[in-house]
């Protein structure tokens, strides 16, 4: 009783701080800006030598519309909106350059760009052995943006040439813990495909939800990682109660049509991803900060938190295929996935089943998305976009509504993802893993697992 | 707070090019949906494909004639390849194929290792010269015009020469629609929307007539990425799933199987997202920022789709009995 009263405090203070400190947290690092008809924006990406992305730099930028000064953030990009067209100066500040670096030009601390409104202007500043080299002759790779999901310390992932052999393990590896981990949360999509129809287009969010509330009880509470990470999953399970409390179960007692519905989890996931970024801003958000450990297994290196994460994730997998096979709930779940109106008539609680596969679900994918924000070094407001189609590939790719499909697929579909970088260009992995879905669908419509009557 | 300013461009956005865009898109995507019942997810796929292939080509040196059948061509391609595998399953197949092969295109075209040809991540943009085949079209002297309250260019980038030019299309994209919707075709396909099993048993080859309906909207949709991408640049990620669900909200705005539903749509979601997003950033609120009142306007872009497919299915020009959104 009493440890609950201290979780709930708990839980209140971890809120109230998201309220108070997510505001000022964000006001200083610099906001990615979006040009439209009132605006434009001024950007660019300062990168030391190595190429890594320099954070903390100081850029000025003073024209018609004013002048305002703004740091570059952890991703090393900058962007300035400006309400006027007109020439705007660009001045860099080389005082805060990181440590050792300096620019390839050293009286080159300005530049003037053309700013018009609807459309973007980048300044570049390059870094590196000074070469006297004219600052007007800007290296384009300066202006590249890193994708968002890197991957992280994946080794030799980045290097080029040859598919050797050790390459080959390691991707199998990358692959089959990103597979682990997008199974947690593609097992509830596929549960609540099973047991009331709908493909949830908003699941990508509940991933999101898990990992920045993970975010903010250790950057901004100061939890430790492993409570962030229950106290996570907890708040993700308790918003699937609520979504199918406030939201679903009203409509399906509505008699609104499943095609409907599926549009209604659309609009949700806007609501939710654009509210993550009104809180948290658009930036990278890394949940732990600190360095990870490598750990050798044979030719393969991984890092000790994936190794924990897929450890985690194949633990609750089990336990949630236990839940499944071996207690009444579990039986139920299934009877309903199988046949809805037979399972009524046999005395099930149909809504009961879907309150608890919701609330699952949701709490499954929360956890996915810790684990998942850790696997990718950082996290942020459209983290669950992208997450969410491999999602659909691997629920549709193992047959929509079969907890074990969703699992086969989200294995076939995060070992392809990593295995075809040895292939194709590494920012094309997600199409590799797409495309992998849609050969499927051509040879065997109904999945991997699944049954031929559901196709229709 | 600067009423006259703000309502000039909330006014200038109903008849701006990226407006007559998304009309053409929702045009194109009524034709899937309103008239046939297909759940495309995928539309800005199309739109990518046709403003990368008439991009590509333009820069290329093709007459500007050219560049548009290119970009047709490409919709085609996409509908036929897009078709195959999944018009033959259910319906919500088609949907996560579609907003997945969107989802192919846009992380192929906005690689690196295709910088050479689609500019990588940072795109094509006018000084790539993709606007000139266009450009050089334009009747008008050079300079800009101002009539009544806006100022534009006349021929460069944003332009009346572009604004004439997307709205006489989507002029001739609802007069086709229209006709269509009352010839024996469009009466085949308002069956397969309603009872596909109907159809077939008529002896129709329902296959065949999904596929003509996905190409034909795919179309809108890739001369839609024309005009969308004309005034600004070429960019991958501009063309993304949040476009997708835009066009949706449109059509759904304005009511999905009428002709005039996706202008009125586009029209409508733009002026207020423009109206909410300027009143928020010239109140200057203290605890919020520009970022976030663009946040804020999307909020309540998802909030109307919500609500509109909850309580107002057939939109506002819809007709209840026409389209019950359930199809199969």
């Amino acid at each position: 009783m009493r440890r609950g009263t201290g979780a709930v405090t708990l839980l209140v203070a971890a809120l109230i701080a998201v309220v108070l400190q997510a505001w000022p947290a964000h006001a200083a690092a610099s906001q990615p800006c979006t040009p439209d008809a009132t605006t434009g924006c001024v950007t660019g990406t300062v990168k030391t030598a190595e190429g890594q992305p320099a954070a903390g730099v100081s850029i000025t930028v003073e024209g018609a519309g004013g002048s305002s000064t703004v740091t570059t953030g952890d991703d090393g990009v900058w962007s300035v909106p400006v309400t006027a067209a007109g020439e705007y100066t660009v001045t860099i500040d080389p005082a805060t350059l990181p440590e050792g670096e300096q620019l390839r030009d050293p009286s080159a601390t300005t530049r003037t760009v053309k700013v018009l409104l609807n459309s973007q202007s980048r300044a570049l500043f390059p870094l590196g052995e000074p070469t006297g080299a004219a600052p007007s002759a800007e290296p384009t790779q300066g202006a590249t943006t890193a994708p968002t999901t890197d991957r992280p310390s994946g080794g030799d992932s980045s290097a080029t040439g040859g598919v050797s052999g050790k390459r080959v393990m390691q991707q199998l590896a990358n692959g089959l813990v990103f597979g682990l981990l997008l199974a947690l949360a593609s097992v509830g999509l596929s549960l609540i495909y099973g047991t009331t129809g709908l493909s949830s287009f908003a699941h990508g969010e509940q991933v999101t939800l898990g990992a920045i509330l993970a975010y903010t009880f250790v950057q901004v509470v100061g939890m430790d990682l492993w409570l962030a990470a229950i106290l996570a999953t907890l708040c993700g399970a308790a918003s699937g109660w609520l979504q199918d409390a406030g939201i679903w179960r009203p409509l399906r007692r509505r008699r609104v049509g499943l095609t409907q519905q599926m549009i209604v989890t659309i609009g949700l996931s806007m609501v939710l991803q654009y509210l993550f970024q009104f809180l948290l801003g658009g930036g990278r958000l890394r949940i732990d900060t600190t360095n990870p450990k490598p750990v050798a297994i044979g030719p393969v290196t991984l890092t000790v938190q994936s190794l924990l994460s897929a450890g985690i994730a194949a633990a609750v997998l089990a336990a949630a295929a236990v839940f499944l096979l071996y207690t009444r709930t579990g039986r139920a779940t299934r009877a309903v996935s199988d046949n809805p109106a037979l399972a009524a008539a046999s005395g099930i609680g149909v809504e009961r089943v879907i309150r608890i596969v919701w609330t699952g679900a949701a709490g499954l994918a929360a956890l996915g998305g810790v684990l998942v924000g850790l696997y990718f070094q950082s996290t942020a407001w459209n983290m669950g976009g992208t997450v969410l189609l491999l999602m659909f590939a691997a629920v549709t790719l193992g047959g929509l509504g079969t907890a074990w499909g969703a699992l086969a697929g989200s294995l076939v579909i995060g070992v392809v993802a990593e295995m075809s970088s040895l292939v194709i260009p590494s920012d094309m992995k997600y199409a590799g893993a797409l495309l992998i879905l849609i050969l499927v669908l051509l040879v065997r419509p109904q999945g991997i697992l699944g049954r031929r009557d559901r196709i229709g | 707070m600067d009423w006259t300013r703000i309502l000039t461009n909330v006014a200038g956005e109903a008849f701006a090019p990226a407006t007559a865009a998304y009309a053409l898109a929702a045009i194109g995507l009524n034709i899937h949906f309103g008239m046939t019942g297909l759940l495309n997810f995928g539309q800005a796929g199309f739109m990518l494909l046709g403003a990368y292939a008439y991009a590509i080509t333009a820069i290329a040196g093709w007459p500007f004639f050219a560049s548009v059948i290119a970009a047709m061509v490409a919709a085609v391609l996409f509908g036929i390849l897009l078709g195959i595998p999944t018009l033959k399953l259910r319906g919500d197949y088609l949907s996560i194929v579609t907003i997945a092969a969107a989802e192919i295109v846009r992380i192929i075209s906005r690689s690196t290792s295709l910088t050479s040809l689609t500019g990588g991540n940072s795109g094509l943009s006018g000084g790539d010269g993709y606007k000139e085949s266009f450009e050089s079209l334009c009747p008008f002297p050079d300079g800009s015009t101002t009539l009544w309250l806006w100022t534009y260019p006349n021929c460069t980038s944003n332009s009346w020469w572009l604004r004439l030019v997307a709205w006489v299309a989507v002029a001739i994209g609802c007069l086709l629609v229209w006709r269509w919707m009352r010839s024996p075709w469009g009466r085949v396909l308002k069956g397969i929307r309603e009872d596909e099993d109907a159809v077939r048993a008529l002896g129709k080859n329902v296959y065949g007539y999904k596929m003509q309906a996905l190409v034909l909207g795919g179309i809108g949709g890739a001369i839609a990425g024309i005009f969308y991408t004309l005034p600004t640049s070429v960019q991958a990620d501009a063309m993304g799933r949040t476009t997708t669900f835009n066009i949706w909200t449109i059509l759904l705005l304005g009511g999905a199987a009428t002709v005039f539903g996706p202008v009125l749509g586009s029209v409508l979601l733009w002026t207020v997202f423009m109206l909410v997003k300027s009143i928020l950033r010239d109140a200057e609120l203290s605890f919020i920022t520009s970022t976030q009142s663009e946040a804020f306007s999307w909020m309540l872009v998802g909030l109307t789709l919500m609500l509109l497919v909850i309580f107002r299915p057939q939109g506002v020009l819809g007709d209840k009995k026409e389209l019950a959104i359930d199809v199969r």
